[in-house]
């Protein structure tokens, strides 16, 4: 049986890796190819890294860091941000990333999945749903790091995805991100029965319960992981880190 | 020299990168004179069957892949598609293989929680002794995205076993022809330890 998958997730931002509170607030973290070097000794599974400034700058991604980053990666690594077409998809896949994560054109131009996914294969298209909940308690997918709202709802999205061809769900809450508070496990939970392709749960996580919380509770099939990997501890400086492997066993397992 | 075989099947950067890092020179090549000098060939693959085995017949490459295996002897690797490619068939195209290893390619069965392609980190168990799989440590894990697997007909060409619905063959070996399912580029410090015993074989 396959492992649940402990993804970090990593924010670029021009060349640099940050982390955001609730896609705010940014913190400079370091060197992207560097932290890989680092989650290369962590013998980290999987790694994800999204440019968070690409689409709203609408341009391409920068392709020399990204080649940098697949240069130093020894596990398999996807890439979001500014992927507008199959063309953009191909350059980022031949630089040695297994996946792609679309998020804003996946809302704009939803026909884009179906090509990604026919070119390439569906193991090769992770869609990203970036929720935020509104004043009256209604929640929707956003697009463009979260500051145009689709006026998608979740769960009918998520679905639409799967049937589009997507191959994952990279699935964030934006009231969360960035908390250390714990997941939206409500919504993983309404978004992981209602689809049958895995579901990557992120945005608050702060300790490991919260991760066995996203697995038991919220059937999510992979956990990313943020702020936990990057600071030594909620409100203290940078530490580049990955929970202990047997610890992660007793809380998912 | 280690040559990767170059035939417009994949990437093949990242197996070039960890061959640097444990310090190992490869080449990437579709040059019939390299592969020719080859000390050691790894035959990467990532698509369709056919597909491979039409570039491989088409281009020269089949006769110096069978003189380079079958009459120097020197060690191959298939990785992934490599990997079937060294079987006598797949499921998934009307080609024969290489042939140089008595085994079949099958499509996974659709059952039930368990999707196609299986992708992921999954255990591997071993099955034979082998050189390439020394020195692994406990519960040894690796990469792998595929939807055919391979069955070998005599099981002493079985060195790893994975399960995933059904247990496959994980990585097979006929003397100086091995094979992985799995993508040891991908698969940090287990992928390491596994192109390090290739390269010393």
């Amino acid at each position: 049986m396959l492992r649940i998958r402990i993804i970090p997730c990593l924010l670029l931002r021009n060349e640099s890796l940050v982390k955001t509170v609730k896609f705010g607030k940014f913190g400079y973290i370091g060197d992207p190819a560097n932290t890989c070097r680092i989650f290369n000794e962590l013998e980290v599974d999987e790694l994800a890294f999204l440019d968070i400034n690409a689409n709203k700058e609408r341009c391409e991604p920068n392709y020399n860091v990204l080649a940098d980053i697949a240069n130093e990666c020894f596990m398999p690594v996807s890439y979001g941000g500014g992927i507008s077409s199959v063309a953009i998809a191909e350059r980022i896949l031949k630089l040695g990333f297994e996946k792609i994560v679309l998020n804003t054109y996946s809302l704009t131009n939803p026909s884009l999945i179906t090509e990604i996914s026919t070119a390439f294969g569906s193991q090769s298209l992770i869609v990203s749903i970036d929720v935020k909940t509104n004043f009256w308690g209604k929640q929707h997918c956003r697009g463009r790091s979260g500051t145009e709202n689709s006026k998608r709802h979740p769960v009918d999205w998520a679905k639409e995805v799967q049937q589009r061809g997507a191959g994952e769900i990279l699935l964030t809450s934006i009231d969360n991100e960035g908390t250390w508070s714990g997941f939206d496990i409500e919504l993983t939970r309404q978004v992981t029965d209602a689809v049958s392709i895995p579901v990557i749960a992120n945005g608050g996580a702060g300790s490991l319960q919260h991760i066995g919380e996203a697995v038991k509770i919220g059937h999510a099939s992979a956990v990313a992981l943020g702020s936990m990997v990057v600071y030594q501890k909620q409100g203290m400086g940078v530490l580049v880190n990955f929970p202990d492997e047997k610890k992660l066993k007793a809380v998912i397992d | 020299m280690i040559v990767i075989v170059d035939y417009g099947m994949g990437n093949l950067g990242s197996i070039q990168n960890m061959l640097k890092r444990i310090g190992l020179a490869a080449i990437i090549t579709a040059d019939l004179q390299i592969i020719s000098d080859a000390g050691k060939i790894i035959l990467p693959g990532v698509g369709a069957f056919d597909n491979a085995m039409t570039r491989i017949n088409n281009s020269g490459l089949r006769d110096v892949l069978d003189h380079k295996a079958l009459v120097e002897q020197v060690p191959v690797l298939g990785i992934c598609l490599g990997m079937q490619l060294l079987t006598q068939g797949s499921e998934e195209g009307n080609l024969p293989g290489l042939g140089w290893i008595p085994a079949t390619t099958s499509r996974f069965p659709n059952t039930p929680n368990l999707k196609v392609p299986h992708m992921g980190w999954n255990l591997v168990h071993r099955s034979t002794r082998s050189k390439i799989t020394e020195g692994f440590e406990e519960e040894p894990r690796f990469y792998f995205v595929h939807s055919y697997y391979v069955k070998v007909e005599n099981e002493a060409h079985s060195i790893l076993k994975t399960e995933y619905g059904v247990k496959f063959d994980s990585a097979i070996q006929n003397g100086n022809i091995c094979g992985v399912q799995f993508h040891p580029e991908k698969s940090h410090r287990f992928g390491m330890r596994l192109l390090t015993n290739f390269a010393e074989l």
